[in-house]
């Protein structure tokens, strides 16, 4: 590392966010399909909630890419009619109020446990990291499982049940970070100057440590999202009347030899998603690094060959 | 060495009680099996003498006291639902889930390094790109989708692949492709990660400079280094395969533990579903140790605990 700062470096720094983004085309891509899925979940409900549950049955399992029966049967309809693309859209807010709410709260909690356990380190931060340990070498589907059959699989427990299972996942990257960074000489300036040490982790620590930790929850919202829909998906997840689109799947199971698009499109909606989160994700994290921010700045193509 | 295994094996020594004693009370939770096992018609009484002959009205402290008694003389108790021996029906179940386990690993780690290393040689190759998009969608791929759309194509239209059962080497197909791709996707990335930074270390400047060819360069030398990252996020993949394998075992109908624990849940059947969370439990431990000890093997400053 050199303190020289290259054209290259100083050119980035200048660039705004908005700047970067659109020079990246796939991370264009996944924000555009990611606030598609937004807008789905915040007004869908509202504009197409009724055509969701409204059964037709002179419409029943009609195949999708045809526009006879009007646009709402686009992508086809079920065994009772109901139109595919209203439930894909309605089922978006259920699938997205139960991932970003345990996204929320893993990484709220994990991360001022995590920067508290990597700041004081010595017994708190050993017995943190054990915790961590058991939460971790638990199969995290296992643990749901039996969760919700205790009690009773409603939405609010599969939030926190999958909060609690993705906890250790930000406790030990805030720790890492934390711990790494109390050393730092202008820590010890604020520990000097007898800053009380929840004020040097508010002030000093977590600005610091925040950047990864939201990479980190973009790639965990994913890992959340797929796990709500295996869980609704085996059945102990949302449930009947609700919709979500790992429940969809399942329902779409059970005719898939002679309506195989009821399974299909949920499914892909969910791969679109994830995948759309994941390549944000890593667009993030070069964004948010001050040392590899000049690089979106470069075409694709050179963006490895060129050293600072 | 020995000091090495010695000291971890004592510290997974707590968690390992602490998740069989998190499941003991948890299965306690999921409600009255009398319910279940006697008829509707059950008088107070012969609910009493059902409660006592399996111990359920004992203090939980009592019955888990009596329980790790037992299981230190290897007696895991008589399953509810079928008055066999716990420990037989887990032990019916292990190898089939071990069996598919091991063979979606070694696939997974194969496939992967080969993939990993062949995009890390040239990166930003029209290979790289490829390896690099279809891990991202390999890695965000919902398994039980994966597996229905399978079903789909190779079983349905096709007819080339039954829909479950273990007979013959084309049921083991499906099963083994969807527990395989999302550790596939995610180790291809981890292994080109570490493979792009291990290539351009100075070290196989050397190697080349002496005339090694390209083949002992990357596999000799640049993949002995890139190694040990990417065992432990195997290691992790393993465990997480458990998830994996209770998706895949309801879906094809897979005799494994993953459908003998939805199973016990379900059933209530308690004295199964400790046995098999136990068995998993210490697979998992004992897992986790021998990938220490291959990391200790690569590295010998870890062995010698210069960075532990």
């Amino acid at each position: 590392m050199t303190l020289v700062e290259t054209p290259a470096a100083i050119a980035a720094r200048r660039t705004s966010w908005w700047r970067l983004l659109l020079r990246d085309k796939f991370a264009c891509v996944a924000v555009v399909i990611l606030l598609l899925v937004a807008v789905s979940a915040v007004v869908g409900p509202v504009l197409l909630g009724d055509l969701a549950v409204k059964q037709n049955l002179r419409a029943v399992n009609r195949p999708p890419f045809s526009l006879d029966d009007g646009w709402a049967f686009a992508l086809g309809s079920d065994s009772l009619g109901r139109s595919v693309l209203a439930r894909l859209v309605v089922a978006s807010r259920t699938t997205l109020s139960v991932a970003i709410p345990a996204v929320l709260i893993s990484l709220v909690v994990g991360s001022i446990w995590g920067m508290w356990a990597g700041y004081h380190r010595g017994r708190r931060e050993s017995v943190s990291m054990r915790i961590a340990d058991v939460i971790l070498s638990f199969p995290s589907l296992l643990l749901a499982v039996v969760v919700l059959y205790v009690f009773s699989p409603s939405a609010l427990n599969i939030i926190l049940v999958l909060a609690i299972a993705r906890i250790p996942i930000y406790l030990r990257a805030a720790r890492a970070e934390s711990a790494e960074l109390q050393s730092r000489l202008f820590v010890d300036a604020a520990r000097t100057f007898g800053a009380k040490s929840w004020a040097i982790i508010a002030r000093h620590v977590a600005p610091t440590v925040l950047p990864t930790l939201f990479t980190v929850a973009t790639l965990d919202f994913c890992f959340v999202m797929l796990t709500e829909s295996s869980l609704s998906f085996l059945g102990i997840g949302i449930q009947p009347p609700d919709m979500s689109w790992g429940l969809m799947v399942a329902q779409g199971r059970q005719v898939l030899q002679s309506a195989w698009w009821i399974a299909v499109f949920p499914g892909l909606a969910i791969v679109v998603t994830t995948v759309s989160a994941t390549v944000l994700a890593s667009w993030a994290r070069l964004a948010m690094d001050p040392g590899q921010r000049w690089r979106l700045t470069l075409p694709r193509s050179r963006r490895k060959e060129v050293k600072p | 060495m020995l000091t090495f295994l010695r000291r971890r094996i004592t510290s997974s020594a707590i968690p390992l009680v602490v998740v069989i004693l998190g499941v003991f009370c948890l299965a306690r939770l999921t409600g009255d099996p009398a319910n279940l096992y006697l008829p509707l018609s059950a008088t107070p009484e012969m609910r009493a003498e059902f409660a006592a002959r399996h111990g359920f009205d004992q203090p939980l402290l009592v019955q888990f006291g009596d329980y790790l008694a037992q299981v230190v003389r290897l007696d895991f108790g008589e399953s509810l639902r079928t008055a066999e021996p716990a420990a037989t029906a887990v032990l019916r179940a292990f190898p089939a889930t071990l069996q598919l386990a091991g063979a979606t690993m070694i696939l997974a780690i194969l496939g992967a390094v080969v993939v990993g290393s062949w995009a890390a040689y040239r990166p930003n190759s029209v290979a790289d790109r490829v390896a690099s998009f279809t891990s991202t969608t390999a890695a965000s791929m919902p398994d039980f989708w994966f597996a229905i759309m399978g079903v789909l194509v190779f079983a349905v239209a096709l007819g080339w692949l039954p829909t479950s059962g273990t007979v013959g080497a084309a049921a083991w197909v499906l099963p083994v492709l969807t527990l395989l791709i999302r550790p596939f996707g995610v180790l291809v990335q981890v292994v080109r990660g570490a493979m792009v930074s291990a290539l351009s270390a100075p070290y196989i400047k050397v190697a080349r400079s002496k005339g090694a060819g390209e083949v002992r360069v990357v596999f000799g030398h640049a993949l002995r280094n890139a190694a040990p990252p990417a065992l432990t996020v195997a290691g992790d993949l393993t465990v997480g395969l458990v998830n994996g394998a209770v998706v895949v075992e309801t879906i094809f109908g897979w005799p494994g533990i993953g459908k003998l624990m939805i199973t016990s849940i379900l059933q209530r059947d308690f004295a199964v579903l400790q046995a098999a969370v136990l068995v998993t439990a210490v697979t998992i431990f004992a897992l986790n140790i021998v990938i220490d000890a291959c990391y200790a093997l690569l590295d010998s400053r870890v062995r010698q605990g210069v960075t532990a």
